[in-house]
């Protein structure tokens, strides 16, 4: 907990700076610019990928019941992954994100947060969900849009979300989540708690003015979020090189009076010591902090396209060779902390659950036909209720078109 | 009772709710220190603190969306936007995001907190870009719910109705009225119904609708043609969305004509979509066609915004046309 008088309070000394500033800069008698890319940042290794730990890296908080639970979620992710972009292409659900080679990023992030503190998702970070304990029949349900989806079968999938888990119902316009977690944290600091709000986005999603706006308002009125960005080289199929021409997203943390830092976002060890380092600074500080996350989508954008056709297979091939999950493994082996035993055991428990889960959420009914109306206001007005009479007289009339919700109309 | 104009019972309403609720909160471009451009937030920052009343950078995406997720928070936002002419760059925000935070998580969250309130209208000299009534726009968003008040009594009413409701609510506010309108207002706390349109004058020949500003007008419509032995049945709609189609079906179930009248352009206003629904609900009932009258299809004039408006004549014109239809 932290004085909430006190941390929403303008330190005199930066109020000066924001007057004065010109005043204090060197001053020059010929035209010159500063170059583009003339702020330096460092990126943070912990990790190697042999399992061994960099000379002189500061370890961020882990024990073996933290490192064990963060292994197993990655595990499962890759797994869920796996089965699920399956099932895709056999028919059984219509779309599907993985998050193949990144999944480091949002299973650090949630490790290194707590319980209460929200999370603010861009789609691909179901990483953190699973971290949080998102059930598989929760994942399963949601996937295949049936009755039992806390999202009443409404979004497509992986548009997962949970009040319970602090987990934000993910929506698909790209960047809206940044200023409403500027705004979210701006509330949670007002009430004195002990909690933040991660935000994730991709490179991609930092070109929406939504990104500019959401990070200036929480830079302005001192909200405690962690901007988390995912810089995996892709926006669909649009390489970072065509996304922007400055130092990555880093450098505009500096353009907006941010604490920044970068990373190495498939080092699972860095990601938390980064997230923990933030955490504590965006509580005590009562201020925003920007993380990049330097990484690479080993995997499609979605299962609706193919990336044969805009990059190479060397390329890569090159960002196999930084798995993030055999990264952790090779540590975990290293501690003592798991073997090669509990691996295979693991994986094939995984498969085998998810398989299985599979075959029951996608008999599970639809959701009722009143989930049509349900929500759109906290009560239905007048118009949307007759409108909702007239279809269902209409099915009645109709029942074979309609054969998911024609037995069940009440 | 109080005589407030009708800047004075906005600022009223906020007022009482940021003395009841520690965390209602008001922001906007200026709307701190300064109290807004048109001072309706005026003093709240010196009563509640720099940081329950403050001024935003000038990015109204960032202003709603920042507003969004307070309210998803729990907390209760109430975001001003300086014009409702530059509402735009928070379209997303509003119509992707608030409308459909609760539908889109099964629930899950809401941003049923959420105020969003914006000066709206012409008549003030203010040209295409601090004239326009952008309600019709949001009237297509299934979600959002859009008020309008027309007087001092109905703003503070319909805002305090508005901040308590639990949806998200645009409350347009017309400007050319902010200081120009001026009546009763009780100090004390007190609720308009959304939702719910009001007949202001009882008539038995016409029925005449419009919202916000144009009420005024209508008014000024009505009294030429009671001159002319027409009496009108004059209704404020106060609510666009959702709208109170029970008491305008009823009325022109009397009148059995009707003339519905809005500031912005006709084509796909609110008025048509008005105009379709009363044809529907009250088909057999009609004596002459449903008229519109409305701004011209055309951005907000400056220099001829007198030729431009939907103003008494011309309402004037089209009561006495449904009349000797």
């Amino acid at each position: 907990m932290f004085d909430v008088t006190l941390s929403f309070k303008v330190n005199k000394k930066e109020k000066a700076m924001n007057t004065d500033i010109y005043n204090e800069s060197p001053v020059v008698h010929q035209p010159a610019f500063i170059d583009g890319h003339s702020v330096e940042i460092p990126i943070l290794k912990i990790l190697k990928q042999d399992g061994s730990i960099y000379e002189n890296a500061i370890m961020p908080e882990i024990d073996q019941e933290l490192a064990t639970k963060t292994y197993k979620t990655l595990a499962f992710h890759r797994v869920l992954d796996e089965r699920m972009v399956a099932a895709q292409r056999q028919g059984r659900i219509s779309f599907y994100m993985a998050a193949l080679g990144e999944e480091a990023a949002s299973v650090g992030g949630a490790a290194g947060l707590k319980d209460q503190d929200m999370i603010m998702a861009q789609y691909r970070e179901q990483g953190a969900l699973m971290f949080r304990g998102f059930s598989l029949e929760n994942f399963m349900n949601q996937m295949f849009s049936n009755e039992q989806d806390l999202g009443k079968g409404r979004q497509m999938p992986i548009h997962y979300g949970s009040n319970e888990l602090n987990y934000m119902t993910i929506s698909s316009p790209l960047g809206t989540q940044i200023p409403q977690a500027a705004g979210y944290a701006y509330g949670q600091k007002m009430q004195g708690l002990d909690a933040v709000t991660i935000c994730y986005f991709g490179e991609g999603a930092a070109s929406e003015g939504d990104f500019h706006a959401g990070l200036n308002m929480a830079a302005v009125h001192q909200s405690p979020v962690i901007f988390f960005c995912r810089n995996n080289g892709y926006a669909i199929s649009t390489p970072s090189d065509e996304q922007y021409m400055g130092n990555g997203i880093a450098s505009r943390g500096v353009g907006y009076g941010m604490k920044t830092l970068r990373i190495d976002g498939n080092d699972i060890l860095a990601v938390i010591a980064a997230v923990q380092l933030a955490r504590e600074y965006a509580v005590k500080e009562g201020k925003p902090v920007l993380i990049e996350a330097m990484s690479y989508r080993l995997g499609a954008h979605s299962t609706s396209d193919d990336p044969s056709g805009y990059r190479t297979r060397e390329e890569e091939a090159k960002w196999q060779e930084h798995d993030p999950i055999l990264r952790m493994k090779n540590w975990m082996l290293a501690q003592g902390w798991w073997d090669e035993a509990q691996e295979t055991t693991l994986f094939e428990k995984l498969r085998d659950e998810v398989l299985a889960a599979v075959k029951v959420s996608e008999k599970i009914d639809k959701p009722p036909v009143e989930d049509l109306i349900t929500d759109v206001y906290d009560q239905a007005p007048p118009l949307l209720q007759s409108q909702f009479e007239q279809l269902k007289e209409h099915i009645k009339k109709y029942p074979d078109a309609y054969p998911f919700t024609a037995g069940r109309i009440k | 009772m109080a005589q407030m104009n009708l800047l004075q019972a906005i600022n009223n309403a906020l007022d009482t709710v940021m003395a009841e609720n520690d965390r209602a909160v008001c922001f906007g471009e200026d709307v701190g220190h300064f109290g807004g451009v048109f001072r309706a937030t005026s003093g709240l920052q010196d009563k509640y603190g720099k940081n329950r009343c403050f001024n935003t950078p000038l990015v109204e995406q960032g202003v709603i969306g920042f507003a969004n997720g307070l309210a998803a928070q729990g907390s209760t936002p109430i975001a001003e936007i300086q014009f409702a002419d530059y509402i735009f760059p928070a379209f997303d925000q509003i119509v992707n995001e608030s409308a459909k935070f609760r539908y889109r998580s099964g629930n899950e969250f809401d941003v049923g907190k959420l105020t969003i309130r914006t000066p709206y209208g012409g008549g003030i000299a203010g040209g295409l870009y601090h004239s326009q009534s952008p309600e019709a726009y949001f009237a297509h968003t299934p979600g959002l719910k859009v008020v309008v008040p027309r007087n001092p009594y109905q703003a503070k009413g319909l805002l305090l109705a508005s901040i308590r409701d639990d949806n998200p609510v645009v409350f347009f506010e017309p400007k050319r009225l902010y200081r120009a309108s001026v009546g009763e207002v009780p100090e004390e706390d007190y609720q308009l119904p959304l939702g719910k349109a009001e007949v202001v004058q009882q008539g038995s020949d016409i029925t005449l609708l419009a919202w916000g500003a144009q009420m005024e007008i209508v008014e000024k419509a009505a009294e030429l043609a009671s001159a002319d032995d027409i009496s009108c049945e004059i209704i404020d709609l106060r609510t666009i969305l959702p709208w109170d189609i029970e008491t305008v079906a009823n009325s022109v179930t009397k009148t059995g004509r009707f003339v519905v009248s809005q500031e912005a352009p006709l084509t796909a206003g609110f008025a048509s979509e008005i105009a379709a629904t009363i044809q529907q609900e009250c088909f057999l009932h009609l004596e002459a066609p449903i008229a519109r009258v409305c701004g011209m299809d055309t951005p907000y004039p400056l220099a001829l915004e007198k030729e431009y408006v939907a103003d008494h004549l011309k309402i004037y014109e089209a009561i006495k046309n449904s009349m000797t239809y």
